[in-house]
């Protein structure tokens, strides 16, 4: 890695060395002492002592004075017209201070209808029709929050019930139209497709095997453990608009509620503070954020807006919500040749997912995984239903964990379908370390790999031969026992800039560095952590590259009258691009840092050499100034016609994406008698490149797996046939507890990106999507030789207890 | 909407205010109180945020009315660390890294304080029946259950060093 520690300032060098093949090893890479903390140390987090305290601030925590309620009307029918809504008893109730409709919003500038990320419209509040249960209808401003949910009940609308849609094949039909607003009378929204469509027939037509299976990818839910909600405070006298937001990207928001409220850009201050949780709920402008702001607005005063759990799990964005018909053509050999996906993307009522402008089904393409095929095509549909908009993450990069399911899941088909095991058969498909950087046939670079070390290892650790046999005398008794893998290729860190971009904003991220004369610093970043511990790693990595401990280096991010503009953390990208405009923005300052070394040394910029947290003259290292040093004389003695100070920004476009991967092994028993699902153990091998604290990347994967399995296992937002939402409060829908969540096995093995000025990946969300193949392939190969192919997730007890019974082992 | 007195001792401080009787025990501490540390996440007492100590018992305050708290002692977050020292649980999730974003770890760590007084010595499956009604959405349990070994440890070793 020494070619990267070596550049200085200018990206276009950075974006040479992408080619460069790299080896893997499963060291932690430390270069600083502890003192000093860099990269690699397992280092405590920074921002812990104020949350272990209860004095974290998140949104509801902030209280200012005079402040109002707003809460919430909405729609207990999937579609309906709007007759009326009366709010006059709501109106005179005590306390009651306004009630705002449809038509209010349309009154204030066509403020009833937004643009979601996807470039569709999305209502805010409706004028004539509701389109999904729980739809905003209007809201009632008050003096408590109380008085405000009494007064939703004094709301009265006469709503004339239509026929919903609920199934997203039915909608396909056009017999009930969701979307009446829009010139095409169609539910269907968009076709893409990726791939070469031609190969893919030929590749199939040759075909020694071909397997075929369909497979649901359910609706889930974040669910972070906080809610969504805003503060929103207009200033009448100032013109300014001040809001804390629950958001995952405050920079993105301000420019949209810029764009939609026609209110200057300088005039509003977005101030993300503690986020408890995002997962890719808090990317989405909701409707009620927005309502929130023109509460504000019209009464002149701060405004809050606190959903609570079932607004949360009825109304926000959904995640996943994808039926796809999948194709695998192995050789003569048995050797994985093609690849072929139809898909069906439920979208709900409008098209609001939060993907790259220019990718409506997000990466997807990147579902030819681990294996080097010949060919690949997939298509996907977008289609509009009576339900909630929506299309997040949940914890993974854009559609990366349809994808990856879909081709584990279709890999070990093939394995067992030719009666190979399934590891060997994935080890002699993989594409190999000589073939990075690798282009895939749905045209993505990789760059960088080694599959076969991670599922090597990963069979290591749990003795997968033993496994195996204890498997055959398990099955021998009766008893039955799954082994699954699951090995994953993951694509992260959007994004460059020529592709990727949010409402035309570009997705670069930033950081700025200002060091103090003491030589104490302050860094801020255009991200938003929600968790993720960016308080500390970003400061590691300063501390890496600047030599200033990273107990000296304040960050802050969140607060865009502060921070440099950025488009925020999501899709494992902090690390990716603002991680990587740390770096840059501290090699900025040790250049200029250098020349101020060789003025104060009286010798030549060339004279000099780095080590660790200082300038020494080589050959003579008592000769040298530390950074700290330097600081005070950037503000005390710097060179003649040098600028004093010593601060940089950078603004990161990252020549690619990153490509973490891992090897999943996930052990199952099941009980024949109830269908139920035992993990009895998971093995789990991330290689994310470098790391910056082993801590903090434990704490990833574990929180990712917990949130692999919860989906695998548990979770689903059901809909009955009217639209109502059935799992609508966390006692219906059931997040993992501490009981439910095994005890994860953890092992790395290290293959740093070529690209990032660093050589690290990102890994918030690899094991949210390398789990549930995992664990769906360890069900269905134990249930393999009773003639199950595939068991939708999640993997309930009946489920698995009617498979059972289908084939005759239970009654 | 009748107005009642509740008097209760909040983190040993005895404090009188009057409130509606629909008052939510969780929306006392927070706003009544200001003491913004206990968290709500959820409207089905499902999720744990909102625990607190009430006479030494862990209570979801979020169904519990403030008057049903007259006369009692409550404990809170707030109150864990004494003099600016970290208690051994606050000590445990820092080490361990048993906290992300932090929302749910003043619930968790108010039940963590009241299970490990009832079993100073538990078992890797009992802390994680312990905690089984508080859910965390980031960490995926291991390290908060780590953390709780590690306080059970060092509340014994201080115990016996007395
Ligand atoms: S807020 Fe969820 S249990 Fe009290
Ligand atoms: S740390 Fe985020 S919910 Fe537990």
């Amino acid at each position: 890695m020494a070619q990267l520690d070596d550049r200085t300032e200018h990206h276009s060098e950075l974006a040479d060395g992408v080619s460069a093949q790299v080896p893997t090893t499963d060291e932690v890479q430390i270069k600083t002492p502890e003192s000093i903390g860099g990269m690699g140390h397992r280092k405590k987090r920074k921002e812990d002592p104020r949350f272990l305290q209860g004095k974290g601030n998140y949104v509801d925590d902030v209280k200012l004075p005079g402040m109002l309620y707003m809460d919430i009307v909405r729609s207990p029918y999937a579609h309906a017209k709007i007759n009326k809504i009366d709010a006059s008893a709501a109106l005179e109730m005590d306390g009651v201070l306004a009630v705002i409709t449809g038509e209010d919003l349309k009154a204030a500038g066509d403020l009833h209808w937004m643009p979601t990320l996807m470039s569709d419209t999305q209502m805010v509040l409706p004028i004539d029709k509701v389109v999904y249960y729980a739809q905003e209808v209007c809201a009632v401003v008050a003096t408590s929050r109380y008085i405000a949910a009494d007064a939703i009940e004094q709301v009265f609308v006469d709503y004339e019930p239509l026929d919903p849609v609920v199934d997203p094949f039915e909608a396909m039909k056009d017999e009930v139209i969701v979307r009446d607003d829009k010139e095409q009378k169609t539910n269907h929204i968009w076709h893409w497709e990726a791939g070469d469509k031609a190969a893919t027939d030929a590749v199939f037509n040759d075909a020694g095997t071909v397997v075929k299976e369909k497979f649901y990818i359910p609706r889930i839910h974040v669910a972070s453990i906080e809610t969504c909600g805003m503060v929103a405070n207009y200033d009448k006298v100032r013109e300014h608009m001040q809001i804390y937001m629950t958001s995952q990207a405050p920079h993105a928001h301000r420019t949209v509620f810029a764009l939609v409220s026609g209110l200057p850009e300088h005039k509003i201050q977005i101030i993300s503070p503690d986020i408890g949780g995002g997962f890719g709920g808090k990317v989405p402008v909701y409707p009620g954020y927005v309502i929130c702001a023109v509460a504000s607005l019209v009464t002149g005063k701060p405004v809050k807006w606190i959903e609570d759990r079932s607004e949360n799990l009825q109304a926000d964005s959904f995640a996943r919500d994808y039926h796809i018909e999948a194709e695998m053509a192995a050789d003569k050999d048995g050797k994985i040749t093609g690849l072929r996906v139809k898909t069906l993307s439920d979208c709900g009522a409008a098209d609001a997912a939060a993907n790259p402008s220019k990718f409506p089904a997000g990466l997807y393409s990147i579902c030819t995984g681990s294996y080097d095929l010949k060919a690949a095509h997939v298509e996907v549909d977008g289609v509009y239903t009576t339900k909630p908009p929506g299309g997040v993450a949940y914890r993974c990069s854009f559609r990366v964990t349809e994808a990856v399911h879909m081709v584990e899941r279709m890999a070990d088909i093939m394995a067992h379908e030719l009666g190979e095991d399934p590891a060997d058969y994935r080890l002699r498909n993989f594409i190999r370390p000589d073939q990075f950087p690798y282009t895939s046939p749905t045209g993505w670079e990789y760059d960088s790999g080694n599959y076969e070390a991670a599922l090597n290892k990963a069979m290591g650790m749990l003795d997968y031969r033993a496994l195996r046999k204890e498997q055959a005398e398990k099955r021998a008794k009766g008893e039955l026992m799954g082994i699954g893998i699951s090995s994953f290729t993951e694509v992260v860190g959007a994004g460059p800039s020529k592709d990727y971009d949010i409402l035309g904003i570009k997705m670069f991220d930033s950081a700025e560095i200002r060091i103090h004369p003491t030589g104490k610093a302050m860094a801020r970043f255009g991200t938003k952590s929600q968790g993720q511990g960016h308080e500390t790693t970003y400061a590691q990595i300063v501390a890496e590259e600047l030599g200033l401990p990273a107990d000296d280096i304040e960050v802050e991010e969140g607060d865009t009258d502060t921070a440099p503009y950025g488009l925020g953390t999501y899709a494992s990208r902090s690390t990716p691009t603002a991680g990587a405009a740390a770096a840059m923005a501290a090699r900025k300052i040790k250049a200029k840092a250098k020349k101020i070394a060789a003025h104060l040394l009286e010798v030549g910029d060339d004279d000099l050499e780095w080590n660790v947290d200082r300038f020494q003259v080589k050959g003579s290292p008592d000769q040298a100034k530390t950074i700290q040093e330097i600081a005070f004389a950037a503000y005390t003695n710097h060179p003649q016609g040098m600028e004093a100070g010593l601060e940089a920004v950078d603004y990161y476009d990252p020549p690619n994406l990153t490509f973490p991967f891992g090897s999943y092994i996930c052990v199952v028993d099941i009980d024949k008698g109830t269908g139920e699902v035992k993990v009895r153990r998971f093995v789990a091998i991330d290689d994310c490149g470098h790391i910056i604290n082993p801590l903090i990347v434990e704490g990833q994967i574990h929180g990712g797996l917990t949130m692999g399995l919860a989906p695998s296992l548990y979770e689903e937002i059901v809909y009955d046939e009217h639209g109502q939402n059935l799992t609508g409060t966390l006692a219906d829908y059931l997040l993992p507890t501490a009981v439910e969540s095994p005890k994860w096995e953890l092992g790395k093995t290290i293959t740093p990106s070529p690209h990032h000025p660093i050589g690290a990946k990102g890994v918030g969300e690899s094991p949210t999507v390398g789990a549930p193949p995992a664990i769906a392939n360890a069900v269905v190969d134990a249930l393999w030789h009773l003639g199950v192919r595939n068991i939708d997730i999640p993997i309930t007890p009946p489920k698995v207890w009617k498979a059972l019974r289908d084939a005759g082992v239970t009654d | 909407m009748s107005e009642h007195e509740v008097t209760l001792t909040i983190n040993g401080e005895s404090v009188t205010r009057s409130v509606e009787a629909r008052t939510l025990l969780v929306h006392f501490i927070r706003e009544d109180l200001s003491l913004t540390g206990t968290h709500i996440g959820c409207d089905t007492t499902s999720c744990g945020a909102c625990t607190v100590l009430v006479c030494g018992k862990p209570v979801k305050s979020c169904t519990m009315f403030a008057v049903q708290a007259d006369g009692a002692e409550v404990e809170t977050i707030e109150s864990v660390a004494v003099g600016g020292a970290l208690h051994p649980l606050q000590e445990g999730f820092w080490e361990k890294h048993g906290l992300q974003c932090g929302y749910c770890t003043p619930g968790m760590i108010m039940t963590a304080k009241n299970f490990l007084a009832n079993n100073p010595n538990p078992t890797e499956d009992e802390i994680r029946r312990g905690i089984s009604g508080n859910l965390c959405r980031c960490t995926g349990y291991n390290k908060i259950v780590e953390a709780i070994q590690y306080a059970a440890e060092k509340i014994q070793a201080d115990a016996g060093g007395e």
